[in-house]
Formats: C-alpha cells, sequence, structure tokens
C-alpha cells in the first residue's frame, strides 16, 4: 500500500506539472483527490489494514494528498498567471491611436494679459476699477489737462457721440472718476477698451486695450513711480528684466517719463523687433498734475501721486510674437486656440 | 525735427560722437529715434570740372565730356543736359561704389570710351523731395569752385549724422538748431555760443520806404519788416543747399533759403515779398472778410474763410499769415528789392488756418506750436546778414516793428522741500540754481525759496512742477534712487462683478469655448440683420458722429450680430466648428441722464456637429450652477425673431430673465452666409450677478443607502419634460433625492400621438435606511400623480 501511495505520488507531480491548462489540471485533481479519484479509493481501503499499519499508511496518505494539493495550487498558480498574460497580450491596443477628448476653449489673448497684469498690481494692493467706455470730453480731455486746442481732440483723432461725450481715447479718465469719488490713499488700476479714429492696418485698430495705474497718498515721489514700475517689468517680463525712464511729456503728468525695458526677445543685445536698440518703449507714466488733482478736490499740497498707463494689445503682441493687431478681433478659432 | 550734428556744432561743443549723444539727449527728455545721413552710402565720387563737352559724332543724344578730376582728365560720355563747361559736379570714377551697389566700370557708348559717371542727386542717394526743382532732371551742378579730385563728400560735408529728435508737443522751442543746442549745452555741460550777428545799414531807413499796421491784434502778435535793395536772386551756394537739404528742407534760391535756414536756426518764421511788386509799400495785417480767394505760392488757388489772418498791401491779399505768402508778390529771378517779414501770428489762429486750408507748412507747424514772440528781431537781423552775404544787397536801416502785445516776464517761488518731496531726492537749493540757469533760467536764491523767472522761449514753464521736471530730467532720471512707496497699507483685489466674470468665462472655456473680442461699435443696420423689428428698443442705437465708416457707425444695444460676425467669419474661413462666447457691453439710450448705460452682456454662439439646442444649454447650465443658479426654468419662446420659433427659450432665475436662447432662424444665419445649424444665446449679465452666490457650504453627505427606481412612463405627445418634472420636483422634499431623465423614444413601439419617457428615481432617508415598503408607497404615489397630472400611463 505504501508502495502504491509513493506511486501515486510520483505519478501525480508528474501528470500535474505537465498540465497544459486549467481544464487538464481539474481533471487531474478529480482523478487523484476526486470522490472516486486515485488516492481517494486507496484511503478507503485503509480499514482493511491493521491497528499498527492504519496510522502509518493514514499519515503517508495526507501526506501524499498534501503534497499533490500543493503541487495542484502551485500550477494552478502558474497557469493563472500565464492565461492572463495571455488575455492581455490579446487585449493589446494601438496606443498611438488619437485620444478621447471633451476640448479645452480658451480665453483671449488679450484678456489673458489683462489677468496677468492685474495679477501682479493686485499684489502690489492694487484695486482693479472699471469705466465707462462712453466718456464725457470733461473727462477725458478737461479734467486731464489737456489743452482745449490739443489735436487729440480733433474729429480725426477721437470719435465723438455729442460734442461733450466721447469714446474715451484712453484709460486715464477712470482716474478722474476715482479721485472724485475716493479719498487717499487710492491705489487702483483700470483696464478697458479704448477707441481712436485709427483706420485698421497691422499697427492700428479703433478699438484697443490699455491698462491705467494711478496711486496718490502723502509722499509720493517720483522715485516710487520707478521702484513700482520696476518691480512691475520684473515680474511681468523676467527678473532678467533692465529698466529705463526717459523723461516725456503728458499734459496730465508732471514730471512725465517713458519707460523703456530691455527687449525681451533678444535681452537688450539688439534686434529686430527693438530696431537694434536693446530697448522696447513699455509705457508712459508721471507724477499727477497738480492740476488734476485739484480738479478732483484733492489738496496738491498735501497729496501727489503718480499714474501710468499702457497698450496691452502692443504687450500682447510683442510677448506672443503676433504681427498684426486685427488679428485680435477676427476671432478666428484656429488663431484662438493657439492661447489655450 | 532733423538736427544734423555739424550744424549743431557751430553753436554747442560735442566732444562725443553721434550714438553717445543720441543717449544722453534721450535720457534728458529730447528722445532720438534714428540717426541717418543725407545721401546714401558711396565710394568714388569726386568733384570733376567740365574741361571739354564735344559732340558723340555716333549718337544725337549723347555727348563726350573731357572732365578733370586733378589728377587726370577723363573721358565721360553722358546723354544729360543741365552743364556746361567749367562746371563742377561729382564724378563717380572707375571702381564707385554708388546707389545701392551700383559699380562703376569703365564702358564704351556707341563706340567711344566712358572712364566714369557724372552724377545727379538721385544717384547719390538724396531723397527726390529735396533735390532743387532745376536739377530734378539732370546732374547734380555745383555753385562754387573746388580743387578737381576731391573727394565729393568732403567736399559738401556730406558725412554728417543727421539726428531725428522727437520733439513733444510743450517743446517748439527745441525745434531749431539753437533750441536743441541749448539743450545739448545744459545736458552735456557744455557752453553754448550764439551766432554773431553784424549789419551793415545804409543810410536809407525801412521806415521811410514802407508803413506796417497790425488791424488784427488777436491774430498777429508782432509784426516787423526790414527792406533789403539790390539783391540777386540765383541759387545758393552748396554749403546752405546742402545744410537745408540735412535738415529736410528742399533749397529754391539764396532768397528764400536764407530765409529757411534762420527759421531752421532760431525757429522764427520768415518771408520774402518782392517790394517792387507791391506798389502801395504798405503792410496792413488784418482778418479775412470771408469773401473771394487767394493764390498762393504754389499756384493753388484758395478759399478763404473769416478768422484768417491776411498779410494786404491795404487792398490786395498778399500771404495768409503764417501760412504760405502768394504767388503774385513772390520772389523771382528778376526781384531787386524784398521786404522781410518776421512776425508771431497766434496758434490757435494758424493751426485752424491750416486745418481750414488743409495746408501745413514749415511755417504754420511752427507758428501753430508756438514761436517765440522775443526772436523776431534777432531772426530778421540775422536772415538780413545772411541775404547781404549771399548777394551784396543795401540793407536799409532800422525795422519798422508792430508789437502791439510785448511779451512780459513773469516769476514764480519754487521750494527747495517741494522738490526733493516730490521726486524723493536731497537737492541743495545751489543744486538746483545750476541746473536751471543752464536752462537760461533766471534764479534769485533765497535758500529754501528760488525765485525763477523763464526765458521767453520757454512757454511751457509756468508752475513750479514745470520747474521741478526740469530739474529732474538734466539732473537725470536715472539718477534719482527708486523707492517703493511708503504709503498706507492698501488691500488690492478686484470685485465681486470681477469674480464673476471670470469664473464665468473658465466654465465656459473648460466646456470648450473661445473667448473673443469683438468691437463696442457695429453697423446700425446690424439690428435688423438679425431681424429685429424696426420698433425694438434695440433699434435706437446711439450713433457716433465721426465713425470710419457705416460699419463701425453705432454703439451696440445687443451682441447677437457681433457673435454673427465672429461666426460668419470662422465659417467662411472653413473651420468646421466654432463654439465662443464674449462678455461685453451694450449701450443705450438715457433720457435723464447725460451719460449713456452701459450693460454688460453674455453672449454666446456655436455651430458644428456636435452642437443642437440642448448642448448650449448644457452649456448654460453647466456654466451657472458655478454660481448656484440652479433653479432654472424655462418657457418657450416663438416670437423673438433672430430664433428658430419652435426651438428658441427665455430662461428665468427665480421669476427674473436672464436671458434667451436657441437656434437661429436660417433667414438670419442665411443673412451672414452661414449655411448650417447655428445657436445663439444673450444673457443679461446683470441679472446673472444678481442671481449668482458665491458662498460655498459644505452640504453633509449621506450615511445610509438610496434606492434606485427605474420608469418608463408614456405620456401625449404635447407634455414637456418640465411638466413631468414638475411633479417629480413636488416630491424632493420627501424621500425623492433625485430624477434624471435618460431615454425619450417615439415610433413603431409606441402608439400615435404619444412618446415614451424614462427616468432614473433616486430615493434616500438621510436619517435612516429606506425599506422597500416605503420606497414602494411614495414610488406609487408618484406614478399615480403623474397619470393625473400629465395623463401617464406606465409602459
Amino acid at each position: 500500500m505504501k508502495n502504491k501511495l509513493e506511486s501515486i505520488q510520483e505519478r501525480g507531480i508528474k501528470e500535474i506539472r505537465s498540465a497544459s491548462d486549467l481544464k487538464e489540471l481539474e481533471s487531474l485533481r478529480v482523478k487523484y483527490l476526486g470522490k472516486k479519484g486515485e488516492l481517494t479509493q486507496i484511503l478507503r481501503g485503509m480499514g482493511k489494514l491493521n491497528a499498527e499499519e492504519r496510522p502509518v499508511i493514514g499519515e503517508l496518505g495526507n501526506k501524499v494528498r498534501e503534497r499533490i494539493t500543493q503541487e495542484l495550487n502551485k500550477s494552478k498558480e502558474l497557469l493563472e498567471a500565464k492565461d492572463l498574460e495571455k488575455k492581455l497580450e490579446e487585449e493589446t491596443i494601438d496606443v498611438t491611436m488619437p485620444g478621447k477628448k471633451s476640448p479645452l476653449g480658451s480665453i483671449h489673448p488679450l484678456r489673458q494679459s489683462v489677468e496677468n497684469l492685474e495679477e501682479i498690481f493686485i499684489s502690489m494692493g492694487f484695486k482693479v476699477v472699471e469705466g465707462p467706455e462712453i466718456e464725457t470730453v470733461e473727462n477725458n480731455f478737461d479734467a486731464l489737462n489737456a489743452p482745449k486746442n490739443h489735436p487729440s481732440r480733433d474729429l480725426s483723432d477721437t470719435f465723438y457721440i455729442t460734442d461733450d461725450l466721447v469714446l474715451r481715447t484712453q484709460t486715464s479718465p477712470v482716474q478722474i472718476r476715482v479721485m472724485k469719488d475716493n479719498k487717499p490713499p487710492i491705489r487702483i488700476i483700470s483696464p478697458g477698451r479704448c477707441f481712436r479714429n485709427d483706420t485698421p492696418d497691422a499697427t492700428h485698430s479703433p478699438m484697443f486695450h490699455q491698462l491705467e495705474g494711478l496711486v496718490i497718498d502723502k509722499n509720493i515721489t517720483l522715485g516710487d513711480l520707478k521702484g513700482t514700475l520696476e518691480i512691475f517689468a520684473k515680474s511681468f517680463f523676467g527678473s532678467h528684466t533692465q529698466t529705463k525712464f526717459r523723461p516725456h511729456h503728458f499734459p496730465f503728468t508732471e514730471p512725465s517719463a517713458e519707460m523703456d525695458i530691455t527687449c525681451f526677445k533678444c535681452g537688450g543685445i539688439g534686434c529686430s523687433m527693438c530696431k537694434g536698440s536693446g530697448w522696447i518703449e513699455l509705457l508712459g507714466a508721471g507724477m499727477v498734475h497738480p492740476n488734476v488733482l485739484e480738479y478732483c478736490g484733492i489738496d496738491s499740497e498735501k497729496y501727489s501721486g503718480f499714474a501710468f498707463g499702457m497698450g496691452i494689445d502692443r504687450i500682447t503682441m510683442a510677448k506672443h510674437d503676433i504681427d498684426d493687431i486685427r488679428l485680435f478681433f477676427e476671432n478666428d478659432q484656429r488663431f484662438l486656440q493657439q492661447f489655450r | 525735427m532733423l538736427g544734423p550734428k555739424k550744424w549743431l556744432e557751430k553753436y554747442v561743443e560735442l566732444n562725443i560722437n553721434a550714438y553717445e549723444l543720441r543717449d544722453r539727449m534721450t535720457m534728458s527728455g529730447s528722445n532720438v529715434e534714428d540717426i541717418r545721413n543725407l545721401s546714401k552710402k558711396f565710394e568714388g565720387v569726386v568733384v570733376g570740372r567740365v574741361e571739354k563737352i564735344e559732340p558723340h559724332g555716333n549718337a544725337d543724344k549723347l555727348v563726350v565730356v573731357t572732365v578733370n578730376i586733378g589728377k587726370k582728365n577723363l573721358q565721360i560720355v553722358t546723354g544729360a543736359t543741365n552743364f556746361k563747361e567749367n562746371d563742377y559736379l561729382p564724378v563717380a570714377i572707375e571702381g564707385a561704389r554708388i546707389a545701392e551697389d551700383l559699380i562703376i566700370e569703365k564702358g564704351e557708348l556707341r563706340g567711344k570710351i566712358s572712364e566714369g559717371m557724372m552724377c545727379s542727386h538721385d544717384e547719390l542717394g538724396i531723397s527726390k523731395s529735396l533735390i532743387p526743382e532745376n536739377m530734378k532732371e539732370g546732374l547734380w551742378i555745383l555753385e562754387g569752385n573746388f580743387d578737381p579730385g576731391m573727394p565729393f563728400e568732403e567736399a559738401l560735408e556730406l558725412n554728417d549724422d543727421i539726428l531725428e529728435f522727437e520733439i513733444t508737443p510743450n517743446r517748439p522751442d527745441c525745434l531749431n538748431m539753437i533750441g536743441l543746442a541749448r539743450e545739448i549745452s545744459a545736458t552735456l555741460k557744455t557752453d553754448l555760443h550764439y551766432p554773431e550777428i553784424k549789419l551793415q545799414e545804409v543810410k536809407d531807413k525801412t521806415h521811410e520806404e514802407i508803413s506796417i499796421r497790425i488791424d488784427d491784434p488777436k491774430g498777429c502778435h508782432r509784426y516787423i519788416g526790414r527792406v533789403l535793395k539790390g539783391v540777386k536772386v540765383h541759387p545758393s551756394p552748396d554749403w546752405l543747399q546742402v545744410l537745408l537739404m540735412k535738415a529736410g528742407i528742399r533749397p529754391i534760391n539764396n532768397i528764400v533759403d536764407a530765409t529757411n535756414y534762420v527759421m531752421l536756426e532760431y525757429g522764427q518764421p520768415l518771408h520774402a515779398f518782392d517790394l517792387g511788386k507791391i506798389p502801395s509799400k504798405k503792410i496792413v495785417i488784418k482778418k479775412a472778410d470771408g469773401i473771394g480767394t487767394f493764390k498762393t505760392l504754389d499756384g493753388v488757388e484758395r478759399k478763404l474763410q473769416q478768422e484768417t489772418t491776411l498779410i494786404t498791401d491795404g487792398n490786395e491779399t498778399l500771404a495768409i499769415a503764417g501760412v504760405m505768402g502768394g504767388l503774385d508778390s513772390e520772389v523771382d529771378e528778376n526781384t531787386v528789392d524784398i521786404l522781410l517779414e518776421s512776425a508771431n501770428f497766434d496758434a490757435a489762429r494758424i493751426r485752424e488756418t491750416s486745418k481750414n486750408l488743409g495746408l501745413r507748412t514749415e511755417a504754420s507747424s511752427r507758428y501753430e506750436k508756438g514761436v517765440d514772440k522775443e526772436v523776431a528781431l534777432t531772426a530778421i537781423n540775422r536772415v538780413s546778414q545772411l541775404i547781404q552775404n549771399l548777394t551784396d544787397c543795401e540793407v536799409l536801416a532800422g525795422v519798422v516793428d508792430q508789437y502791439p502785445i510785448p511779451f512780459k516776464e513773469s516769476n514764480i517761488d519754487l521750494r527747495v522741500v517741494r522738490i526733493n518731496q516730490l521726486l524723493g531726492t536731497k537737492f541743495t537749493s545751489s543744486e538746483i540754481e545750476e541746473i536751471l540757469k543752464s536752462l537760461e533760467i533766471k534764479v534769485i536764491n533765497k535758500g529754501e525759496i528760488l525765485t525763477v523767472t523763464a526765458p521767453s522761449f520757454r512757454g511751457d514753464l509756468v508752475k513750479e512742477v514745470d520747474y521741478i521736471e526740469e530739474v529732474a530730467r538734466i539732473f537725470g532720471y536715472d539718477r534719482i534712487p527708486s523707492t517703493m512707496p511708503e504709503a498706507t497699507i492698501t488691500v488690492g483685489g478686484i470685485n465681486l462683478s470681477a469674480k464673476v466674470e471670470s469664473l464665468l468665462k473658465t466654465a465656459l472655456k473648460a466646456q470648450g469655448l473661445h473667448e473673443v473680442l469683438t468691437y463696442s461699435f457695429v453697423s446700425p443696420k446690424s439690428v435688423s440683420k438679425i431681424s429685429i423689428p424696426k420698433d425694438s428698443p434695440l433699434q435706437d442705437t446711439i450713433l457716433l458722429k465721426n465713425p470710419l465708416g457705416e460699419e463701425t457707425s453705432a454703439m451696440r444695444t445687443t451682441l447677437l450680430p457681433s457673435m454673427l460676425d465672429v461666426l460668419e467669419r470662422n465659417y467662411k474661413k472653413g473651420n468646421a466648428k466654432m463654439k465662443a462666447f464674449e462678455i461685453g457691453r451694450t449701450f443705450w439710450k438715457n433720457q435723464q441722464e447725460k451719460m449713456p448705460m452701459e450693460k454688460s452682456k453674455l453672449v454666446i454662439g456655436a455651430y458644428g456637429e456636435e452642437e443642437d439646442f440642448y448642448s448650449i444649454k448644457g452649456n448654460i447650465e453647466e456654466m451657472l450652477s458655478g454660481l448656484k443658479i440652479n433653479k432654472l426654468s424655462y418657457v418657450k419662446e416663438p416670437y423673438h425673431s433672430t430664433f428658430h420659433p419652435g426651438r428658441c427659450a427665455n430662461i428665468y432665475s427665480n421669476g427674473e430673465l436672464l436671458g434667451t436662447f436657441g437656434e437661429v432662424h436660417p433667414i438670419v444665419s442665411g443673412n451672414y452666409g452661414i449655411e448650417v445649424r447655428t445657436y445663439l444665446a444673450e444673457l443679461d449679465f446683470e441679472v446673472i450677478l444678481e442671481q449668482g452666490d458665491l458662498n460655498k457650504k459644505y452640504q453633509p453627505l449621506p450615511k445610509y443607502p438610496s434606492i434606485l427606481r427605474d420608469i418608463a412612463i408614456v405620456v401625449p405627445d404635447h407634455i414637456q419634460i418640465a411638466e413631468i418634472e414638475k411633479v417629480f420636483e413636488s416630491y424632493l422634499e420627501g424621500i425623492l433625492e433625485s430624477f434624471q431623465l435618460f431615454d425619450v423614444y417615439q415610433g413603431d413601439q409606441i402608439t400615435k400621438g404619444f412618446k415614451s419617457i424614462a427616468y432614473s428615481l433616486v430615493y434616500r432617508d438621510f436619517n435612516k435606511t429606506l425599506k422597500e415598503k416605503e420606497v414602494n408607497k411614495i414610488h406609487e404615489q408618484v406614478l399615480k400623480d403623474l397619470e393625473e397630472k400629465v395623463g401617464a400611463s406606465l409602459r
């Protein structure tokens, strides 16, 4: 009997190891361990054994069962792994096929610039305010100290609705609105649409965008103007950006300046964008003219301040290498999509 | 303003090159935009003297010229005709490089050797607008005598950097060489030399020869006349011609050139009349009476308007003051005696006149910016001296100077403390004094206060800040330390409306919409183009007085046409789909107030295979859900003529109309040439702002399981989903947690006139696990209600 058991074990293991699939394995399990299986059959005959032999054969029988079960499990694991591998193999797909998308839209590049500019100034304590697109001649010109005969007031420059109402030619009238309605300290920026009587071409548009800034408080200096705008330029164009302040003239600021920054295309070496100078004109600025402060009811002896304004379209064009301002207002999907 | 470096050097020492000068001047406020040269680069061009001109023999139109170029004579064949023996002219010798890399080689013309080329202005790269009339079609003939063989650019000082200054409107005093030299002198801290004026007057006096009367003192502030006799009119010497060309002015003749030279030097426009053509010997300055025309120097008959100041001889008009002289009193080659005019005309008057005439001249553009009243006398003496030198004429003694409203100096006190306060500097009073004096400002230094007087040419210096700017710019903005405002801390940020706008935009972008920006002005016809009836308030647009064109002449009352324009453009460019939005303003007349109303609207537009009514609806709902505007109701809108009458709805939130959306009426999309189904929505941004809620409060998540029940019911066709959902909604207070439509079916399986609708209902009790029995009870009730209210039967 002992020999029989041992030969079952030997044969069983051999057969199990050579099983090629789970089905064959199952039939082997039945063959050896099933109710009518070989091992079961033998163990059933144990009753015929004497008391001495019985525990010995019993123990051996259990060992053989254990061994075969162990072998079955091992093979099962192997075969299952093989099966899974095969299945996965069969499920191979073409990973280069296109993805399933729910396509992203886009924010207009000009509005993205506005958002970036706003972020920087908000971090410096500026509030964002807005003003109307239709403005009074008073706010757009008179209050800003523009001489009565200033050419910018001409019909060839400004869109008029009535003799007293214009489409604002700059965001500066928002300064007037804010100063009339608020007491210092004032620290605002105001982005928005502006209009000038220009026939559209690659660099002109009858509608364009500006961002205005205004700071009014006690003891505000020209040095503060420089410091604030230098920080702005570095945050917007990168920390390597250099600035240059040149004296200029605007009716509503005195002293007035234009700020140039090192060309962001060539870094100041000189290229086609900066016409070889290494510098790009970025914005106009200056100390708010006392006439303007007084006009708005702010004591120019007690308070001083600075204002600045920049063309958003131009900055955006430069930043993205856009060579035609009209692209902004044509709204071709193929253009917009590039700014996702 | 063009400033030739060599001309400027007559008045101020310049020990730096043009590029350094550009940088220094730019930093003190005279921005230099460009540095250029009168001629294009050329090599190998020398002065030649014409020795002999002989016929060619083989060609009628050619001559053979012997030209002396110093070391030798050259034989040159030419077709030019405007020269004679002993003329001096530029000669490009063999190997010379002229006009855009043209290399001159020895050649043969009809059998005769030609060893070089005699050049015109144009061939040396001089702009056509600067070439004197008599040499436009021919060679550049020099007036003077030179050593043959001398390099041409040396002979005429052509190697001169010309700086193009951007002069701001407040500084008309810099529109001349002396003005620029003054700025240079202050910037570089070098000495300034004014020209020395010495006149040799004869005994006869100007005032005995002519009389001057100003009848229009508002238009004419000063008028000086001086008489010169026995002038000879001919071309100017080469140096004068070249200087004028460098400054951008075409040489005419010695008299006119002298007046232009002094205008460029001092900024004082000058005019010369042929005195022989003014028999009355009288000058009367008066306003035009509004009748008649006048032929100006350029031969154009000009219509005179009232409010034009005229120079007359008492009867006949001689010149339009400050703009242009007349043809009839023009100096010509027969002129012997001249009357010089150095006058000061009112800036506004000249600007108006020049605008009305559509005629802008060197003189008018200076007058309209403002000319120094005090310089008139210096300038007339200077030009008299120059003409005397050029033509050896008699200068009559004295001038006639009518000066009804003389210039008055005014002074003002500057506070040292104020200057430093505004600039963030620590200047002492003597530092400030030094800077101001370098600009010819008179200063009395009283320590804490400086009493200053501006020179007559600085009309822009009025207020204390004007002087503060002078201090800052001459000191150098770049040397003023940068600081941060030590002001009160302020909190930055955007307002609620901007926050809401930003949320809406982010939601739309995430759903695949592109933000567009369109003009605030449209064609007034655009409202009709979207089929809006004539009597609609949308038609009552605000119109521009001076639009660029009809297409941009009305302020928009709706964003729909703008969006359709965008869709049209994309469609016509072949873009298969487009889905876009814009948040922009509309403009409305306002009866009570002067200011029109501006209302923000949100517009959405789309076309493309994936789009339909419900995709737009879904976009709107998703967008609004971010603002917690969830309880929306829709009412079919069959009357909005922009839209498909069966596919348009008004959206309401809490009874407030948010806007309208739907499929565009085929006639309207046809008006835009769009041949596919197109969708639009326009929502009122202000109502969204009102209805929106940015507060987000946490709702606890359910702890107990839900029970899901699907139902399929059959209802009559006319029943709208909203009616069915109204039934479900009434159960939301109870254990019905949510309901979701998942199928609508009409077809073979369903009786005609009915439709099958399937919903998933989710039941949940927030406080305990629901039992089937409880759900069954409510579910049956729901079905019963559906049967009663919308005639539903279970499928």
